[in-house]
């Protein structure tokens, strides 16, 4: 599935986010997207992911060359992962398996596929705890389970290393590389670390003046 | 002081000896209110829920009017069903005044408000958070909207036990539309206004007892509820 927004337009209280944004991405790549605080880049990826309607401009997505109709389907194969988790108040189990429960999987497929996810994000050893007792960095990290499980197609990370520490923020890091090696998912997501940008993207792309534009070499 | 020693002791007996009649009218309470209870539950928390989660004209004055008719008077309630249900009344041809069913009627009216708008204080205290997070799970907007109401679970659990506190003491509405009749409507709190009128107190100790203890359990049971959602979210 291919993501192109053309021609974004969204202010709020009549201060404009993004102007006239645009860009198509590519499937299975990972792109990471940089600019200040309050360049828009979260408004960006609340668009994208349908969270937010813009106040002008289209987003199309596309399988092959069949444009999607933006529905109930379409929503069910993207999913954005927000800077503050909103957990469950529910075990980390529950919590995970949330995705597959509200798509009618079968207990047997939710049981082996939580504990996959919960191991590849290393998670395993909290499956019986209460999501609400987890650290910041193990909640972010619950976070992405939640996304993985269901297997999106587009997977957005707003500032996913933001509010965690350093062992974390390699583990979250080392999570994204796994989904970039398994190639099939799209990832878009935002940081302020430079570093992590040049570690983590395929592409590195920056938001100014409320457009997308390509990273400039350094 | 003699005669209240006395009574109590009289009224320990009763509820040791398992007296019939005693029992009778708990169990007649208990139906009537855990009844009333069910009825205003199956109202009150999807209106709580209407109230919280969707958007429509009118929509902050029926919040204010629903918390307005959590301090209904129970006689004005009981009038109000007393004139419904009435020979001349627009039910009065189910012939249901002085029954249990006009009884749960009426309470059913009184808890409904507190349901409901317990309810929706318990559900719009729920982190906008958790409905985006449902959202970009996948979840449809039934999905998501049964998601915010497990979420808001503790404080429906205890709107809904807050409620069976109010309907378990209340006298007012019960006495005028079920008539005190002797085992058939008479129940805990009509039968100790009308054995204390007729100076009668080891009955109406014996019940004011088993009332204070159910309200003793009901308010342990909300202190737990409440506590148990307090400690989840620390």
């Amino acid at each position: 599935m291919i993501l192109s927004v053309s021609h974004i337009m969204k202010a709020y209280q009549g201060r404009a986010i993004l102007e006239g944004c645009s860009f198509c991405f590519d499937k299975n790549i990972t792109y990471v997207l940089m600019g200040a605080n309050g360049s828009g880049k979260s408004t960006f990826l609340r668009i994208c992911a349908l969270l937010e309607s813009p106040d002008s401009g289209e987003i199309g997505f596309t399988a092959g060359n069949t444009p999607l109709q933006q529905d109930m389907s379409l929503r069910r194969r993207i999913t954005l992962v927000l800077p503050r988790i909103g957990v469950f108040n529910t075990t980390v189990f529950r919590n995970v398996a949330y995705g597959l429960m509200i798509r009618g999987a079968l207990h047997g497929d939710i049981e082996q596929q939580v504990a996959r996810t919960l191991a590849f994000v290393g998670l395993e050893h909290k499956k019986k705890q209460h999501a609400l007792t987890l650290s910041s960095g193990e909640t972010q990290r619950l976070g992405i389970a939640r996304a993985l499980i269901i297997e999106p197609e587009i997977l957005f990370l707003d500032e996913p290393t933001a509010s965690v520490d350093q062992e974390n923020t390699e583990i979250i890091e080392s999570i994204v590389h796994a989904m970039k090696k398994d190639g099939r998912t799209t990832v878009i997501m935002t940081t302020h670390d430079r570093e992590q940008a040049e570690r983590l993207g395929d592409r590195l792309l920056v938001m100014k003046h409320g457009r997308i534009e390509n990273m400039p070499s350094p | 002081m003699d005669s209240f020693i006395s009574g109590l002791i009289k009224a320990f007996s009763l509820i040791l000896h398992l007296n019939p009649e005693l029992f009778g009218i708990i169990f007649l309470s208990l139906k009537v209110s855990g009844l009333a209870l069910v009825m205003a539950t199956l109202f009150g928390l999807p209106t709580g829920a209407i109230l919280g989660l969707s958007r429509f004209p009118g929509q902050s004055t029926s919040v204010s009017v629903m918390n307005t008719l959590m301090g209904l008077p129970p006689v004005v309630v009981g009038l109000f069903v007393y004139l419904l249900l009435s020979r001349k009344g627009p039910l009065g041809f189910m012939g249901l005044l002085y029954s249990p069913p006009a009884m749960i009627l009426a309470q059913t009216i009184l808890a409904f408000p507190i349901i409901a708008s317990l309810c929706h204080s318990a559900i719009v205290n729920i982190d906008p958070i958790i409905k985006q997070a449902a959202t970009t799970l996948g979840a449809t907007p039934g999905q998501t909207t049964i998601t915010i109401i497990k979420e808001a679970r503790y404080g429906i659990m205890s709107a809904v036990i807050a409620a069976f506190g109010r309907v378990m003491a209340e006298v007012g509405a019960i006495l005028i539309v079920g008539g005190n009749i002797a085992g058939y409507t008479r129940v805990m709190t009509t039968t100790i206004a009308l054995e204390t009128d007729k100076g009668n107190f080891e009955l109406a100790l014996a019940l004011g007892i088993i009332l204070l203890s159910i309200s003793f359990v009901i308010n342990v049971l909300l202190h737990v509820i409440q506590k148990k959602g307090m400690a989840n979210k620390a």
